[in-house]
Order: C-alpha cells, then sequence, then structure tokens
C-alpha cells in the first residue's frame, strides 16, 4: 500500500510563482522560464508514491532540487502547486493546525548537519517533539530514553552535542526523529556529513534498525553508493524534475538517458548484482532416468565439460565430468551413480555477485545456484561475472 | 557666474520643519492625563530601585555587591579581579561621599535598562519575525542613536518637566537601539537547520520562540543589554542638565564651576560604576552560555 503518494508537486521560487506554474503546463524548460520571467523551478511536477515500510531514496547532485523536494513533503517549503496524499489526506491543502499534527505525529525528520539544539542536553534534544506536543513529562522521558537505547547511545543523556562526534550527534538527530515513532522518517543527506567510515556504520545501522520498525524513509542523497546500499527504490533528479524512478538493478541495468548513464558509469557493479542477475540456465540429466550416454550427448552438444545432475524434483544431486563419463560409455556402463561427484560448490540467489568472485576464480566447473531446497536454479560461469561487471548481459527479469 | 547658480535655489521657500516638529510637539503636550501618568509610572520604578538599594546600609550592599561579583566570575580563571574592584570601588566612592549620589545614578541606570529591555526586547522579537517591521524599525533605530542625545532633553522636558523622569525617558530613548538590535540580529541568526528542526517536529510559532530562538539567540541579546547598559550610563552626566540628581549632576556642577578637584572624583565614581556593571553584565553573559 502506498503511505505517500505525490502528484504534479512543483515549488517555483520567486515573486509570481503561479506565473511561472503557467509556463511549466506549456512546457517550457526550467531555464527558458528563468530567462523569461526570473522566476527559478525548484521542484517540476514530480509524481511518485512511496510504499509503506520501503527506503525511498531521492538522488541528484546539488541544485537538483532533492532537498525542497523533501521538504515540500512536510512542508517546511510550501508546494506552488500540486497534491502529497498521505493515506487519504491532502497534506497541501492542510491548515497549521492539522500540518502540525501530520508533523507530530506522523513524521519525523533528520537532518543533513544534524540540526540540534546546542543549548539542551542530549536527552532534551531527543524529547523536543514529545515536549511541543505536551505529553507528560515522565512518558515523554520515557520515550526518549528509549529511543536513545534504540540508537545506542544510553549513557549519554547529560552531555551537551559539542561533546559527542558527529556520527553521535547523527544517532542523537535519528533518536529524536524516532522518538514518537511516526511512521514516516524524511532524511535529509542525514550522513553525508560523517566520514566515509562512520557513514558506513550508519547506513548498516539504518538498515538494521528499519528491519525491526518498518518506517517509511524518504532518504536524499547525492551519493550514488549510499542510495544503491540502502534504498529499497530510487528517484533520480535533475533541474528539478523526476528523471527515473526503479530499484537499484534498474536503474544500472537500465538508464532513462545519458544523464542517470552518467551518473551510474563508475559505481562498483558488483557490490549491486546479485548472483540472481547473471546466472544461466544449466544443462541437467536427471540421475534417475538419464544414463552416461545422454549426459555425454547433452555435454557434447552444449559443448561443456561437466554437468549437473539432479533427481525429478529438481534437486540437486552432484556433477559429472565428461572425461569420466566418456570412459564409462566405453565400458558400457549404465548408471551414472558412480560417476557422481557429490562435493559441489553452491550458492544462493541473493548473494551478490562481489562474493563470487574467489568461489569463480578457484573452481574449475560452473558454481551451482540453489534454492533453500536445494533445487538448482542455474548456473553462474566465469564469462558472465565478467560480462556483467563491465555493465553488460544482466538478466533482471530473474 | 556665482551669483547666477546661487540664485538657482531662490525658489525654495524655507521649510517650517523645527517649527512643525514643535507644533506636534505642543499638540502632543494635550495628551497630559497620559503623560503624567507615565511620569508616574517611571517615578515610581525609580523610586521602587532607590528603595531597595537604600534598604540596607552601604557596608552590607558593598559586601553583597562584592559576592555577587565572585559569584559571576566564579568559573573563570582570574576570580578575583573583578570581585576587589568591586570592593575597593565602592569603597572609594563612599569615602568620596558619592554614596547618595550613586544609588541615584544606579537607580536610574537600572530603570532605563528594565524600560529598554521590557519594550526593546519584545520589538526586536517583532522585527525578525516581520521584514517589514524590520524595514520600518531599522531607520528609527538610526535617528534614535544618531540625533545628538541633548536634543532629547527638550521633549523630555515638555512631557515630563524636569527631574529624574525626563532623564530616564531620554536615557531609554538613547540607550534602547542595541537591545532591539541584537535581538532581532540574534533571532535571525538562529541558523536554519535549528528552525527546521523545531517547525518539522511540530513547533507553533511560540514554542518555537521560546523554547529555540531566545536560547539560542540568548548571549547575542544580552550583548545588547550589555550596550543598552552603557548607554544609559552615558547619558547620566547629559540628563543633569535638565535637573536630574546623582553622579551627573556632580561633574554638570564640577563643570560650570571649574572645580578639577570634583569633576575628577565625580567622574572617576562614574568610571568605576561603568566598569562594574560592564564587566558583570559580560561575567553572567560567558556564564549563560
Amino acid at each position: 500500500m502506498s503511505e505517500i503518494k505525490v502528484e504534479g508537486l512543483t515549488k517555483i521560487f520567486g515573486k509570481r510563482p503561479k506565473q511561472g506554474l503557467k509556463l511549466l503546463d506549456e512546457g517550457k524548460t526550467k531555464d527558458e522560464i528563468l530567462e523569461e520571467t526570473g522566476l527559478t523551478v525548484g521542484v517540476n511536477k514530480a509524481d511518485f508514491e512511496v510504499d509503506q515500510g520501503e527506503i525511498f531514496v531521492i538522488m541528484g547532485l546539488s541544485g537538483s532540487g532533492k532537498s525542497t523536494l523533501v521538504r515540500l513533503l512536510n512542508r517546511l517549503i510550501e508546494p506552488t502547486g500540486g497534491k502529497v496524499w498521505l493515506n487519504d489526506e491532502d497534506l497541501a491543502a492542510m491548515d497549521d493546525k492539522q500540518l502540525r499534527e501530520v508533523r507530530r505525529k506522523k513524521m519525523g525528520m533528520v537532518f543533513q548537519k544534524f540540526g540540534l539544539f546546542p543549548f539542551r542536553t542530549i536527552l532534551d534534544n531527543v524529547v523536543y517533539g514529545l515536549e511541543v506536543q505536551g505529553i507528560s513529562e515522565e512518558d515523554r522521558m520515557q520515550k526518549a530514553q528509549n529511543a536513545l537505547e534504540l540508537v545506542g547511545l544510553k549513557g549519554y543523556e547529560n552531555q551537551y552535542p559539542d561533546q559527542l562526534s558527529g556520527g553521535m550527534q547523527q544517532r542523537v538527530g535519528l533518536a529524536r526523529a524516532l522518538a514518537n515513532d511516526p511512521p514516516i522518517l524524511l532524511m535529509d543527506e542525514a550522513f553525508s556529513a560523517l566520514d566515509p567510515l562512520i557513514r558506513k556504520d550508519m547506513q548498516d545501522e539504518l538498515l538494521d534498525l528499519q528491519t525491526k520498525m518498518q518506517k517509511t524513509i524518504i532518504f536524499i542523497t547525492h551519493d550514488l553508493d549510499e542510495a544503491l546500499r540502502i534504498g529499497d527504490r530510487i528517484t533520480i533528479m535533475k533541474d528539478g524534475a523526476i528523471v527515473q524512478v526503479g530499484t537499484p538493478e534498474e536503474i544500472l541495468t537500465n538508464p532513462a538517458n545519458d544523464y542517470v548513464e552518467r551518473f551510474v558509469e563508475d559505481v562498483d557493479r558488483s557490490k549491486v548484482y546479485t548472483v540472481k542477475n547473471i546466472m544461466v540456465r544449466p544443462e541437467t540429466v536427471n540421475l534417475e532416468k538419464d544414463g552416461p550416454r545422454v549426459a555425454l550427448q547433452r555435454m557434447r552438444d552444449a559443448d561443456i565439460s561437466s554437468i549437473y545432475v539432479t533427481n525429478k524434483n529438481r534437486e540437486l544431486e552432484g556433477i559429472c565430468h565428461a572425461a569420466e563419463v566418456s570412459a564409462a560409455v566405453k565400458e558400457d556402463a549404465k548408471d551414472l551413480r558412480p560417476l557422481l561427484h557429490t562435493e559441489v560448490p553452491t550458492v544462493d540467489e541473493e548473494t551478490p555477485v562481489h562474493d563470487v568472485f574467489d568461489m569463480v576464480s578457484t573452481s574449475n566447473v560452473p558454481i551451482a545456484v540453489v534454492d533453500e531446497n536445494n533445487r538448482l536454479r542455474g548456473i553462474v560461469i566465469r564469462s558472465k561475472v565478467l560480462a556483467a561487471l563491465s555493465g553488460k548481459e544482466v538478466n533482471l527479469d530473474a | 557666474m556665482r551669483e547666477t547658480f546661487d540664485g538657482l535655489l531662490d525658489f525654495l521657500p524655507r521649510i517650517p520643519l523645527g517649527d512643525t516638529i514643535e507644533a506636534f510637539v505642543d499638540w502632543l503636550t494635550n495628551a497630559e492625563a497620559f503623560f503624567n501618568g507615565l511620569r508616574g509610572g517611571i517615578a515610581g520604578v525609580t523610586n521602587g530601585f532607590l528603595w531597595l538599594l537604600e534598604l540596607l546600609p552601604a557596608v552590607i550592599l558593598i559586601l553583597l555587591l562584592t559576592g555577587l561579583a565572585y559569584w559571576v566570575v566564579r568559573n573563570q580563571e582570574k576570580k578575583w579581579g573583578l570581585p576587589s574592584l568591586v570592593f575597593f570601588g565602592l569603597l572609594l566612592i563612599h569615602s568620596l561621599e558619592y554614596w547618595d549620589d550613586l544609588m541615584l545614578t544606579l537607580a536610574l541606570v537600572l530603570t532605563a535598562t528594565a524600560i529598554s529591555i521590557v519594550i526593546g526586547v519584545p520589538v526586536g522579537i517583532w522585527m525578525a519575525r516581520n521584514n517589514y517591521v524590520q524595514m520600518i524599525i531599522t531607520p528609527v533605530l538610526d535617528f534614535m542613536q544618531t540625533m545628538p542625545a541633548f536634543v532629547y532633553l527638550i521633549p523630555a522636558v515638555a512631557f515630563f518637566s524636569i527631574g529624574i523622569v525626563p532623564g530616564v525617558v531620554a536615557s531609554v530613548i538613547f540607550a534602547m537601539p542595541p537591545t532591539v538590535r541584537l535581538t532581532n540580529l540574534g533571532i535571525r541568526q538562529v541558523p536554519t537547520e535549528m528552525i527546521e528542526a523545531a517547525e518539522a517536529f511540530g513547533s507553533t510559532p511560540n514554542q518555537k520562540l521560546v523554547k529555540v530562538q531566545l536560547p539560542q539567540a540568548q548571549v547575542t541579546i544580552m550583548a545588547g543589554i550589555n550596550q543598552t547598559i552603557m548607554l544609559a550610563l552615558s547619558m547620566v552626566v547629559i540628563a543633569a542638565m535638565i535637573g536630574t540628581d546623582g553622579l551627573g549632576r556632580e561633574v554638570y556642577y564640577a563643570v560650570g564651576r571649574n572645580d578639577i578637584a570634583m569633576g575628577f572624583e565625580a567622574g572617576i565614581s562614574i568610571v568605576i560604576l561603568a566598569i562594574m556593571l560592564d564587566r558583570m553584565s559580560q561575567a553572567f553573559n560567558r556564564n549563560a552560555k
């Protein structure tokens, strides 16, 4: 179910924004409108839906409108046009009081430079969102305490923000956003101010927390690696407009245009693709039905030197090698069983390609891809791994 | 040649700016009841401060102020400078027999500062919230600060007669701008992300002001108040021209009589009071950080 639905959401900065809205409707570009009227198009008719429990990443370079877009979602910036549906309510049409309720109960926000209050202790920072709602002292302290524990900052309650490192400060920011347990989290470049190692830790931690909490997270970043790591789906923005929405694989393998393609050029694909994307359909023989002659014939036809053996349920039994099968055929053997090698390398479909490099390079047979019931789903061969790394021949329908 | 150019502006009549203002001020004095009420109020506050200051014998007050000075610098490395300055300074003023004048001047400065804060901080907040208000009030503040302070004495006398009250009023006009300006500045300088955080978590505008903007702007606002105290003190001598008693009057008399000894003694008393107030309010501000 979609938790947030955005329709034609537009922000135009300048003195008479409605005029710009009309020009956009006429199909003028951002640059033309700037030249004609001096208005700046911040966000240009964004449409997307975010599902409940999803990490939805909005990515773009600076100036692409991503930070503006996220602020339109909680109206820190007032939209010029369009709608933001929150379940069945249009956020863009709410009055101040309704909006405040939504901000208090439904959305938490995490900021790039943390946005902590330096004159408040850590606990008092985390408690802020609950305090403005008028929740009782005891209740809110308890909730804030829980949120601090969740992000691993127990014991720091009475320190001040400037006594903490950047990573810890952002944990405080996260705890503050989580304190009221809102269903939606808006994260504006939340980890961009942290150094790379800490950033990776925080990404892992967010993913960990997400498995427990199942929030709907809108995550803004300019870092493609970060987007690919944590995003269930990614939106790419340019000049205020949405260029492409898709899963990380879709974005990588099927860039909508040159802009996206340039973006994804330098990505380490091996960490994004899984075995599922590069495995091929194997030649197999059925242990119960087929004999050495059939096996040998199939290997000759496919020009391969070994073949995987399954039973009638397609459960993996082992592998046979051409040389041994050929010898057995000469001796007129009828059964494959004595020729079967049961020690075979296996992986599951979701293993990142990165993690099978070693196996592929040391094994002299293809790697078998099996599911949890040991059924053979496919095989990984060396040439496919190399093709995937160069960005070609990847199977997304798998 | 010269005559031709000089003649060019002859068509301009003499614009009666001064007369107009005078007529306006005259007209304002019609609201006598209002100004009498105000006069009573200001006199009440000043006398209240004075009563409080004179409640205790001088020796106790000196010890109390020394204790207060120690308390405000207790967290700093040099703890003894300010308390000793306060202690010996006040003793000196007492021995010069200016104690009563000091109390009067202190009461005037405290009253002017209190009124400046009560009016100035809300005006500063209003300016910070509204760009149009800022646009209108900024030149008014410039006017208040650049108009020679003596000029304020004239309407002050017109409205409030002579004595300590017009002195307080002139001091307020002259001393209030820094508090207004720095309140405005302090609130506007609160980082955007902090404001966004306050809003994103559903603060009402008042919650945002009280829980985020004012605490964050506190140091800047206090710096403005410190300036206000100093300016109010600088008005003390000028206000003596309209019959405001206190240390200022002694300086003013000394100038009239060309009395170097008296001028120096009264002058040094004002200097001691100024340093005391300045250092104590600054140290107080540092503690607030």
